[in-house]
């Protein structure tokens, strides 16, 4: 039977890595090779790298600091950040990495997603999605690049996206980003039911419980930051990730 | 006797290569990615990476004469042949997913998973168990097998004992056949943490025939 998926994402800022809470109040956590050094000896399904300043600085992917990740990581690496073109696409698959994650320029253009898939396939190219509820407590898509709701229909857009060529998409919950309090399920049913390809559901995980209501509510994987990176009342710093025995009992059973 | 020639990753401009010789690097192993078909023709070793869809991947072959390099390789130098993912379909004889013929030297077809139960998603990706058939080249019966997958085809073997290990996903499909010296693997080993080690370190051990 295929395990349910759980993987730590990873936020990289100027070279390091960082945390934040509903998008904001970046905390450092440490250096990133280490960090993926150690999740690579516990090892953990897949990982998820996103560089959150590529695209507001408009820069290309930090492709030394890549390549010396993937060099680390002996399962799948999804990358996001700065990617605008099937070239630099290219480049980072040729590094070794799995997947490319995109945002930013598929808000602007969704063709990126369809010659990406077309030259790579769908399994290689998956769509980020930020989710953030207004006013009136509506699900509206944000855009992570100036912080701003979009008003385009957001299951609309998801849509297009898997029809564009994304194999995969992330929806991620921007008011529980950080917050450790449990995932939005209404979110996660409403989105895996729309789509057909796998939905990695983030935001909010604070527990092994919250991941296994986030699959039974229909991710086929789950990702978080804060729970595999702070210990404690205080958020110290340090790096876990449950035993795959323990992720198998809890996450196997419905 | 350990015979070490390095292994020669088939580079068809397709595929994640670098994750392929890193992993054969890690287990002490020397890895050497090449297009050239002669070294491939050549080879006591190879591996045929490979993403993407199955006719573009015959065809990137073909472009640069790598097929019959590599059939050459297979039949008449006794090379050691893995394929991974596609790489592994590509060594059928035709697919659902496209019209061109694959190397043919398994016999079988590759197809589209058929499913019934809603919940399970194609593509079939993650973390899966692998149950070899038996002890083979690539497995020890004795291990623990899983590995990742990531794909929406897979092998039908015409003959049953080229089976060397199932998967289930909403049936049992050939997660790995072998045909003599020609071995294929539906998973990625090279992203399969020690369980692709130990798998990688069998392959590189093993003895051209």
């Amino acid at each position: 039977m295929l395990k349910s998926r759980v993987i730590p994402c990873l936020l990289l800022q100027d070279e390091g890595l960082v945390k934040t809470v509903k998008f904001a109040n970046q905390k450092y956590v440490g250096d990133p090779i280490n960090a993926i050094r150690i999740f690579n000896d516990k090892e953990v399904d897949e990982l998820i790298v996103l560089d959150i300043s590529a695209s507001k600085d408009g820069r290309d992917p930090n492709y030394g600091l890549i390549e010396k990740f993937s060099s680390e990581c002996f399962m799948p690496l999804c990358y996001g950040g700065g990617i605008r073109s099937v070239q630099q696409a290219r480049q980072l698959f040729a590094l070794g990495v799995e997947k490319v994650c995109l945002q930013t320029a598929a808000l602007e253009d969704p063709s990126i997603i369809t010659h990406i898939a077309d030259s790579f396939g769908s399994q290689s190219v998956v769509i980020s999605v930020d989710i953030k509820k207004n006013l009136l407590g509506n699900y509206k898509l944000y855009r992570s690049l100036d912080g701003k709701n979009i008003e385009q229909p957001w299951l609309q857009f998801l849509q297009n996206m898997v029809k564009a060529g994304a194999g995969e998409v992330i929806v991620n919950s921007v008011d529980l980003d950080g917050t450790m309090k449990g995932m939005d399920l209404a979110l996660i049913r409403e989105a895996a039911s729309a789509i057909t390809v796998p939905l990695i559901a983030v935001g909010g995980i604070g527990s092994l419980p919250d991941m296994k209501a986030a699959i039974n509510a229909g991710a086929s994987a789950v990702s978080a930051g804060s729970f595999f990176v702070f210990q404690g009342p205080h958020r110290a710093v340090l790096i876990t990730y449950p035993d795959y025995r323990e992720l198998e009992n809890i996450l196997g059973k419905k | 006797m350990k015979y070490n020639s390095p292994v020669i990753v088939v580079d068809s401009g397709m595929g994640n290569l670098a994750s392929v010789a890193n992993m054969i690097r890690k287990i002490g192993g020397e890895a050497k990615i090449s297009s050239s078909p002669d070294e491939i023709r050549q080879a006591h070793k190879l591996i045929l990476p490979g993403v993407g869809s199955f006719d573009a991947g015959i065809n990137a072959l073909k472009e640069r004469s790598l097929d019959t390099a590599v059939k050459a390789a297979v039949k008449e130098n006794g090379c050691m042949l893995l394929g991974i993912c596609l790489g592994m379909q590509l060594l059928f004889e035709t697919s659902e997913e496209g019209n061109q013929s694959g190397l043919g030297l398994i016999k079988g077809h590759v197809r589209y998973f058929q499913l019934n139960d809603e919940k399970l998603r194609v593509p079939h990706m993650g973390w899966n168990i692998v149950k070899p058939k038996r002890s083979s080249n690539l497995f020890d019966l004795e291990d623990e097998h899983r590995f990742y997958f990531v794909h929406s085809y897979h092998v039908n073997c015409m003959n049953a004992k080229d089976v060397s290990a199932t998967t289930h996903h909403g049936y049992d499909f050939v997660s790995a056949a072998q045909s003599g010296n020609v071995m294929g693997v539906q998973f990625h080993p090279e992203k399969s943490h020690r369980f692709g080690m130990a798998l990688f370190k069998r392959f590189y051990d093993l003895l051209p025939c």
